[in-house]
């Protein structure tokens, strides 16, 4: 190498250090998520929400002295485009990560994140192993898992509805299915309920009739489905055409205006959880204060669990004065915060506990919330 | 509770089997005169639906009662899908008269995935209700509730349109004509028929059953969308090989054992199968009697 050579790398080395000294000085969040495409609709009121955290927190003086910047990365809710957002942010050494939506995505992201050693906490992402599994140590939520639910619903259907024979059905899908066995789990634990059938629909078949007459001829009290609303509304309408009419109880896949679109009148009187409605409490209404004066609308999908993951990650930063990820996934566990979903802090798996979920029935063409709720813990 | 049971199933198994075959037959009628899978057929189907929905909900508007709004809309369903069949193979097959075989099945395939986002794009990807169209039927109570409504309607209407078909084909000049152009296509043209206007003419007659399928099981299940006709067309498909295809009453035979067949599988041991039962059947009929349960064996000649 020429001396020439060796100054210019000297100069660029120095140069670089010194941008990075002075990046340092800002405290960055990492906010992946579909910010374009189909699902923009999922990750833009994520992002939103995350800016509204950090002007906030900026305009009086930052974290620790440090202003918060946002590092938005759009992945579209590609898995593969998941992967390259994920490596630009540890790239960019952002300190923190708020993100990503998708299940799929935050899938293919995580493993770069736990070479990294960094925390990423998703305001949407549900499929249970995310957390469940124990393969990343460096992740948290803060919306409930799909397993979730189905607590809400085997004890709704045990306790509440205190029935003894159960159908459950679902479409063979991760999420679906994923909900209905362990559903099915909970019940046979249980002992009170029997599952009298257990199987799938296939979604696209022309009709639903011989799984309905099965339910019929099983003698079930009530159907638990796992899926979403397009197979629901099918299935409710088979339902009362076959004259089998027995309360049906969902995941928040049915809780969907769509739901009673389609269904219209058989949709009456159909159960389905969902996050409980926290729009009341006071952080939840200014965070919409603060969206509505900033960005003009009503805040989208996932907008409040984005504001309670980003209010989070800044407590612990703010509680442990620093940013070694030790402290801050202990603090992340222990430090209770209130946020627009609640008063929540993360279990040792990482989800977390103090998010409220209720049973929503619906009434008169419209979803109204019961008074059955479960607090996670 | 056994007896009834199964008289459930099997009557849940007729009302899908009769709407395979009623998809069944436009698959097997184009076979027998052009020996061309048009797999474009399920879209046909799925545009007789929306037909049907778009009628429908501007009937509806109106004020129209609704057993007329359901007659208009199959009526219109059935005037508009003949026309698209008869487009679609003047588009998308005539010019490929004299091709190898493999090129009007790559331009049945393209046509299929046109119309779905034709659909997409001139509709909705989004799922639609389907109004509710059939009055109440009490009387179906006192017997047993062995089935609802609209399976009543499929049935009646699957069985007269069958047999209607069956007498145009066997009794009428055109039906004759037909007949003739499937047998032999050189003769028949040597014979004063015109071979152009009877494939147009059985593009037609395919497509109309395609569509009264279509408002019949949208009227079934209350929902339509763009996808609907994938599924149903290939199951129609499966039909059609399994009755034998090129013969109309293998296609209706094939559509009725199809559905009994999946309705029982169900009902009896688990809906898990009922895909892997179709598909199974499919692939064994390819293997051990690829003409079908009332196909005449084809001597290749040499």
């Amino acid at each position: 190498m020429t001396i020439g050579k060796t100054l210019v790398v000297t100069a660029l080395a120095l140069v670089l250090s010194a941008s990075a000294a002075l990046a340092a000085q800002t405290l960055k969040i990492g906010v992946p998520g579909a910010h374009s495409g189909d699902l923009a609709s999922y990750g833009q009121p994520s992002l939103n929400a995350a800016r509204l955290v950090a002007d906030e927190y900026n305009a009086q003086g930052g974290v620790l002295g440090r202003q918060i910047e946002i590092v938005a990365q759009d992945d579209q809710c590609k898995p593969e485009m998941a992967t390259n957002a994920a490596t630009k942010l540890v790239s960019d050494k952002v300190d923190v990560v708020m993100g990503h939506i998708c299940s799929g995505a935050t899938k293919a992201a995580l493993p770069i994140y736990n070479n990294a050693k960094l925390i990423a906490v998703s305001p949407s992402a549900t499929t249970p192993s995310l957390t469940q599994s124990g393969e990343n140590p460096y992740f948290f939520r803060t919306i409930a898992n799909d397993n979730d639910q189905a607590k809400l619903s085997a004890n709704f259907v045990a306790d509440t509805l205190n029935l003894k024979k159960v159908a459950i059905l679902h479409d063979n899908g991760e999420y679906g299915k994923g909900y209905a066995e362990t559903n099915k789990a909970l019940l046979e634990k249980g002992g009170k309920v029997k599952v009298v059938l257990f199987e799938a629909v296939n979604p696209d078949a022309v009709d639903f009739s011989a799984a309905v007459r099965k339910m019929k001829r099983e003698g079930a009290e009530a159907l638990i489905f796992g899926g979403y609303h397009p197979t629901a509304s099918k299935l409710v309408q088979q339902m009362q055409r076959d004259r089998v009419r027995i309360p049906v109880i969902g995941p928040d896949g049915l809780k969907d205006n769509a739901f009673i679109k389609m269904a219209g009148k058989d949709a009456e009187g159909v159960y389905a959880s969902s996050p409980s409605d926290t729009s009341a409490l006071p952080v939840s209404v200014k965070a919409r204060e603060q969206h509505l004066k900033k960005f003009g609308e009503e805040p989208g999908a996932f907008f409040y669990n984005a504001y309670s993951a980003t209010l989070a990650l800044v407590n612990a930063i703010e509680k442990t004065g620093g940013l070694d990820v030790d402290a801050l996934m202990a603090a992340l566990r222990t430090e209770v915060v209130d946020t627009p979903s609640g008063k929540i802090r993360f279990n040792a798996k990482g989800d977390a506990a103090g998010i409220g979920l209720s049973l929503f029935q619906v009434k008169n063409g419209k979803f109204e919330e019961l008074g059955h709720r479960l607090t996670l813990d | 509770m056994d007896v009834q049971y199964f008289v459930e199933l099997f009557f849940g198994g007729l009302t899908r089997g009769s709407i395979y075959a009623l998809i069944a037959l436009g698959y097997t009628l184009v076979y027998g005169i052009i020996a061309l899978i048009n797999f474009a057929h399920g879209e046909v189907y799925m545009i007789g639906a929306f037909t049907a929905l778009i009628v429908a909900s501007a009937l509806g508007i109106m004020g129209f009662p609704a057993g007329g709004i359901l007659i208009i809309a199959a009526l219109v369903a059935i005037v508009w899908s003949a026309a698209y069949g008869f487009t679609l193979e003047k588009v998308a097959y005539k010019p490929l008269r004299g091709a190898p075989r493999l090129s009007p099945l790559i331009s049945a395939i393209g046509m299929s995935i046109f119309l779905q986002n034709y659909v997409i794009l001139a509709q909705t990807s989004d799922f639609m209700p389907f109004p509710r169209l059939l009055p109440t039927m009490p009387f179906l109570d006192y017997l047993g509730n062995i089935m609802g409504e609209s399976e009543l309607l499929i049935l009646a209407t699957s069985t007269l349109t069958m047999i209607a078909l069956t007498l145009f084909i066997q009794h009428t000049r055109m039906g004759k004509a037909m007949r003739a152009t499937a047998q032999n296509r050189t003769m028949a043209l040597l014979l004063g028929i015109d071979a152009d206007r009877i494939i147009s003419l059985t593009f037609i007659i395919g497509s109309a059953l395609a569509a009264i399928g279509g408002v019949l099981i949208a009227s079934h299940v209350g929902q339509v969308n763009f996808a609907v006709g994938f599924m149903a067309g290939i199951k129609a498909f499966t039909a059609a090989v399994l009755g034998g295809i090129g013969s109309i009453p293998g296609a209706m035979l094939g559509g009725l054992v199809l559905g009994l067949c999946e309705s029982f599988t169900t009902g009896y041991f688990s809906g898990d199968y009922e895909d892997v039962l179709a598909f199974g059947i499919l692939i064994l009929i390819l293997i051990f009697r690829p003409d079908g349960i009332l196909g005449k064996p084809r001597v290749q000649k040499v």
